[in-house]
């Protein structure tokens, strides 16, 4: 089994229905697993923070949500994460590739690295950084974590965790 | 017709479904007229209305309703393309088009100049989509939940707001009791 295809195995383990995914090439494994499984219903954003908006409707209506994007999101989502998925206290797991750190080849994303686990503390979003494989053995924890205390959680997956970019 | 009259119009419509409602006066207006356990206040997020009714309806069976503004749909012009392309036959968005941004000092939109918000949900692909005067908005509505088709109405209206307290109902009440509705 694929890391992309592990991660979706976890997913469905744990009742996510519903994912909504803005692309990064990093996650392309994950996007492509997330559209073949049948009990996911996946619905693509144009920005991150409509993204939000859907996952919100979604668990609303019963279905467990996660977002799928890249760590350029956070500055793109904060006032989304705290007046709608933190002020109203719902869960939202969210599938982050860590772009602008060790292997990265665009140097603009780095830029954007040195904010990001600093933006999420400011925030008090619980964060995990995988950087080796092993490091997904924890997901089925944190995603439990999350629907335990109906909170943002950003799980950071860098370009060593995905083999190199 | 401004957007309260409109709003008060559409009350005994839209009470016995699921509503996700804009920020600010929009909210506000209707939290006043008609407050029902059925109805999403958003206190905050402007733009995400029409999301969050659409992710709403793509996961339970029940009708829906959106009721959004000019203003706030141009701030997320994104998910004309996301509904058009995730067609939930239980969705209906209600954009109340009065040209300007009511909520803070009724400034002209674009929607109320040169763009046409039904023509540019038509290029996105959404397949019905009607546009109505203020007055006719009611009827649009019942038509639009009888046919059992995703469907955006354009309801445009005169700019222009009425006095009305803000909502002081916690926003995890809101939603708690939105969910127990969305259950039962």
């Amino acid at each position: 089994m694929s890391i992309s295809e592990q991660i979706v195995s976890d997913l469905v383990a744990n009742d996510i229905a519903f994912v909504t995914t803005v692309p990064c090439k990093q996650l392309g494994g994950v996007i492509d697993a997330v559209e073949a499984h049948p009990d996911i219903m996946h619905v693509p954003a144009n920005k991150e923070d409509e993204g939000m908006g859907l996952c919100a409707g979604a668990w609303m209506g019963g279905k467990r949500p996660m977002i799928v994007m890249q760590n350029t999101a956070i500055g793109v989502t904060i006032n989304t994460l705290v007046t709608l998925t933190q002020f109203y206290r719902m869960p939202l797991p969210m599938l982050i590739s860590y772009r602008g750190e060790l292997k990265e080849p665009v140097a603009c994303q780095a830029e954007m690295a040195v904010h990001t686990k600093a933006l999420l503390a400011q925030l008090n979003i619980p964060t995990y950084h995988f950087h080796k494989q092993a490091d997904a053995d924890e997901l089925d924890a944190i995603l439990k974590y999350t629907f335990m205390c109906n909170k943002p959680v950003a799980i950071l997956t860098d370009a060593t965790f995905w083999g190199g970019c | 017709m401004n957007r309260s009259a409109i709003l008060r119009d559409i009350a005994p419509v839209i009470r016995d479904h699921l509503v996700v409602c804009n920020i600010g006066l929009p909210s506000q207006e209707l939290h006043m007229i008609d407050d029902q356990p059925t109805n999403f206040y958003m206190l905050g997020t402007m733009g995400l209305a029409s999301s969050i009714g659409l992710g709403l309806a793509l996961s339970q069976p029940k009708q829906v309703i959106a009721i959004d503004g000019d203003g706030s749909v141009l701030t997320n012009l994104g998910t004309l393309p996301t509904i058009a392309n995730n067609v939930a036959d239980n969705y209906i968005l209600l954009i109340i088009d009065n040209g300007s941004y009511g909520s803070t000092g009724d400034q002209p939109t674009y929607a109320g100049k040169k763009t046409s918000l039904t023509a540019v949900a038509r290029a996105c692909g959404c397949e019905t989509v009607v546009e109505v005067a203020a007055k006719d908005t009611a009827q649009a509505l019942t038509d639009a939940l009888a046919s059992k088709r995703m469907t955006v109405i354009v309801a445009k209206c005169d700019s222009g707001n009425i006095k009305v307290p803000v909502i002081t109902k916690d926003p995890v009440v809101i939603r708690d009791r939105f969910m127990t509705a969305v259950r039962s």
